[in-house]
């Protein structure tokens, strides 16, 4: 129960930042001050400024909006073709079907997820669009694997079997019966591709192949802090640490989901 | 010669002897030559490594451009400028033991420019018409036309002279007449040459020099600062700049180069079509916050095409002084009142990744949005180089004197001016120096006037050194990092 209130309010306070960062930020990220450049950390710039002379903080907030709304958009994608996926696998069971469907999960999912990333955005150029479809197109196996697997044993039970007996068709028990009881498995799988997704979109950026500039990205300013880093650290460390809690609160909010959703896990002791 | 030969030598054994002095160098360098052939590819880091060095010319440049005798001892024009007579050498050994002579000459020199050369500077040996061999000793070449820049074009690394019993290996043995012999090439790592203890000339202070090839800045920086490498030729880090020059342990030199900065404009592209627009893109530019913020300051603002350190250049960046409210105007006057939107196109380089960030935002301010993708060199010679689909680009052009590309319509900018071309036209042909200079200078001036693109900054040569090595080249006439007169000192 600590775990998903860390977890929580570490995810809330970026949240919040990207929110705020809709309508304010303490100084506007695309004006660059050149004479103001790699400042350390003080009352007016309380993360200092980058080569440019950004300020750090605005960019850190409207880099977590950045972050959030790939890693959102990711899981959406990945769940809207994943779980139906699986469903369909699962409701034609041994199939040719099934077998086509999760063989072709078991492809996707055989490359690295970043690989995946860098070939989408290497055939289709870079941008904010091809990093969401490609961090989306590597969850697509994750909730399809995790539905089907979680909706076998329930096909087996008793009543599943009165459903069909009641003559409901197999597209209707997916969705009236099995979905809901595979819902708590979705959702903290959700809050672990959340934070899979964050991490993606900031290595991709890392390497040039997310959002482009001027839209900060805590990945690229990791990226353009490099050389400096002996120079100015404060350069490296806000973005560090941003992507570090927030993937660490989604984590913690992940596991507290499901230990609280799922008492027999914690039995086990995962 | 022989007696001052063994003096000097004899004073470098006490030299060494006495104080001790570290005799091996390991310089550092971005990019790792494809093969070790400089006649046949154009990689400027086969020259890095190997001019002067490994393979001398005729002639050779020294440290600040001039032009000095190479293995030709003197020579002799004609009244009429057409007939040169090289007096060589004597005694001379190429590193295999072979003697060198004038066969030699006319073997290098017809090698390259004959019809399948694949010489990168074939235009260096336009204009000679044969090469004889006197006696051993003695070459005559007689060129088509009276040409000022002859003795400059055979010091070019491309002019170097090579022997026909070692050419078969060349890109892997490279085999020439020069201070050092080629050691050992560990391919992806470094090239090591060792003193040639048969050097016709000065031998050098150094025994053993090795070029270690680092492309990462920041791996660049870790070996500067460990002392795994002495010197880093071409540091590609300008931020860590000021951090070798607070450190008493290394020098910074800052040097020029031929690299012309430019914010290439698609000048067939609506609405750069218009005089106006592109000159209200250029008066939206902050140069020197460009060089501050991409450069950290390393770089001299131009206002054409055309290398600063070039006694015919002129200096225009009066043209396009930074004026945003004067470019704003412009912008109304041609019909966008409001801006407008285009791509900016941008390759590896910081200068590129970083400058582009900075003129995006100098653009927005006077209302053109600009849409960046950072791509790799091949994506960009694919999409801007040869396909045409950019609107703006930046990129460094690093070969000396081509202020000839304006005259090309069909090169990616685009520029398709008459009067220009038949200007570049008349040149080819001019050898009257000042009549050169007037044109040049003409050139110039109409590229700019016309704002065919944004001009920035002459790239800077950065090079770090070790404070106690001595005699590494600042400037950069010919791309050679030239061992022969560095030594250690203490």
């Amino acid at each position: 129960m600590r775990n998903i209130i860390v977890g929580l309010c570490l995810t809330m306070v970026f949240a919040l930042a990207a929110l705020v960062s809709l309508v304010w930020t303490p100084f506007d990220v695309t004006q660059l001050d050149i004479s103001s450049k790699l400042q350390k950390p003080s009352a007016t710039h309380w993360f200092g400024t980058d080569h440019f002379g950004r300020d750090i903080l605005s960019m850190i907030m409207v880099g977590a909006q950045t972050s959030i709304a790939v890693a959102v958009v990711a899981v959406v994608i990945g769940m809207g073709f994943g779980v139906p996926l699986g469903l369909w696998a699962a409701a034609k069971r041994g199939s040719l079907l099934d077998e086509v469907i999760m063989r072709g999960n078991d492809l996707v999912f055989a490359f690295p997820s970043l690989l995946i990333a860098i070939m989408i955005t290497a055939v289709f150029g870079p941008s904010a669009i091809n990093a969401i479809i490609a961090i989306g197109i590597f969850n697509i196996p994750v909730f399809a694997r995790l539905t089907r697997g979680a909706a076998l044993s329930l096909w087996t039970r008793d009543y599943i079997l009165s459903a069909r007996v009641s003559g409901k068709g197999a597209a209707r028990i997916s969705v009236e019966h099995i979905l809901p009881n595979v819902m708590n498995l979705l959702i903290v799988q959700g809050t672990i591709q959340f934070s899979l997704g964050i991490l993606a979109e900031a290595a991709l950026s890392y390497v040039g192949l997310g959002v482009q500039p001027p839209t900060p990205s805590w990945g690229r300013m990791l990226a353009d802090s490099q050389t400096l880093i002996s120079l100015a650290p404060h350069m490296a460390l806000f973005p560090g640490f941003a992507i570090i809690l927030t993937v660490l609160g989604l984590n913690l909010a992940g596991d507290g989901l499901r230990d609280l959703f799922d008492p027999r896990l914690r039995r086990v002791g995962r | 010669m022989k007696k001052t030969l063994t003096l000097t030598s004899a004073l470098a054994l006490i030299a060494t002897g006495a104080l001790a002095a570290q005799t091996d160098v390991t310089i550092g360098m971005q990019l790792e030559p494809p093969h070790l052939d400089p006649t046949s590819a154009a990689a400027g880091a086969i020259d890095q490594v190997l001019y002067s060095n490994v393979f001398e010319g005729l002639t050779r440049f020294g440290p600040d451009g001039t032009v000095n005798a190479g293995l030709a001892e003197s020579w002799d024009i004609s009244e009429d400028g057409t007939t040169y007579v090289f007096k060589l050498r004597t005694g001379v050994k190429f590193h295999d033991g072979t003697d060198f002579e004038a066969t030699d000459v006319v073997f290098s020199l017809d090698r390259a420019r004959a019809e399948d050369s694949t010489n990168a500077q074939k235009a260096l040996f336009d204009g000679i018409e044969s090469v004889e061999a006197v006696d051993a000793n003695t070459v005559k070449i007689t060129l088509n036309a009276p040409q000022g820049n002859f003795l400059f074009n055979m010091a070019w690394g491309d002019a170097v002279i090579v022997a026909p019993e070692s050419i078969d290996d060349i890109k892997n043995n490279p085999v020439g007449t020069g201070a050092f012999t080629f050691a050992d090439w560990k391919q992806g790592d470094s090239i090591t040459i060792a003193r040639n203890a048969n050097y016709w000339g000065t031998a050098p202070a150094l025994e053993e020099a090795t070029f270690k090839f680092i492309s990462d800045p920041t791996a660049a920086f870790g070996a500067m600062m460990a002392g795994d490498v002495d010197a880093f030729y071409g540091y590609p880090a300008p931020e860590n700049l000021a951090q070798f020059e607070a450190d008493p342990r290394f020098n910074v030199l800052s040097g020029s180069t031929e690299g012309e900065t430019i914010l290439a404009i698609n000048n067939k592209l609506e609405p750069f079509n218009d005089v106006r627009v592109r000159k209200a893109v250029s008066m939206a530019i902050d140069r020197q916050a460009i060089i501050d913020g991409a450069m950290f300051g390393y770089g001299t603002p131009i206002g054409t095409h055309f290398a600063p350190h070039n006694p015919d250049y002129v200096d225009l960046t009066g043209n396009a002084p930074f004026d945003p409210a004067a470019a704003k105007a412009l912008l109304a006057e041609a019909g966008y009142p409001d801006g407008f939107k285009t791509t900016l196109k941008l390759p590896p380089p910081s200068y590129a990744r970083r400058g582009g960030e900075i003129i995006a935002a100098q653009l927005r301010e006077i209302g053109i949005e600009t849409e960046i993708s950072n791509l790799e060199w091949a994506q960009w010679l694919e999409q801007a180089f040869r396909g045409y689909d950019f609107g703006l680009t930046i990129v460094s052009h690093t070969e000396p004197m081509d202020i000839g590309i304006y005259a090309r319509p069909e090169y990616y900018f685009q520029y398709d001016n008459a009067d220009l071309q038949s200007l570049i036209k008349k040149l080819g042909v001019e050898s009257d120096p000042n009549k050169r200079t007037e044109m040049l200078q003409q050139a110039q001036t109409i590229i700019s006037e016309d704002y065919v693109n944004g001009y920035l900054f002459q790239l800077a040569l950065t090079s770090v050194v070790d404070a106690k090595l001595n005699g590494i080249w600042e400037n950069a006439p010919t791309q050679a990092v030239d061992l022969t007169g560095v030594s250690w000192s203490e």
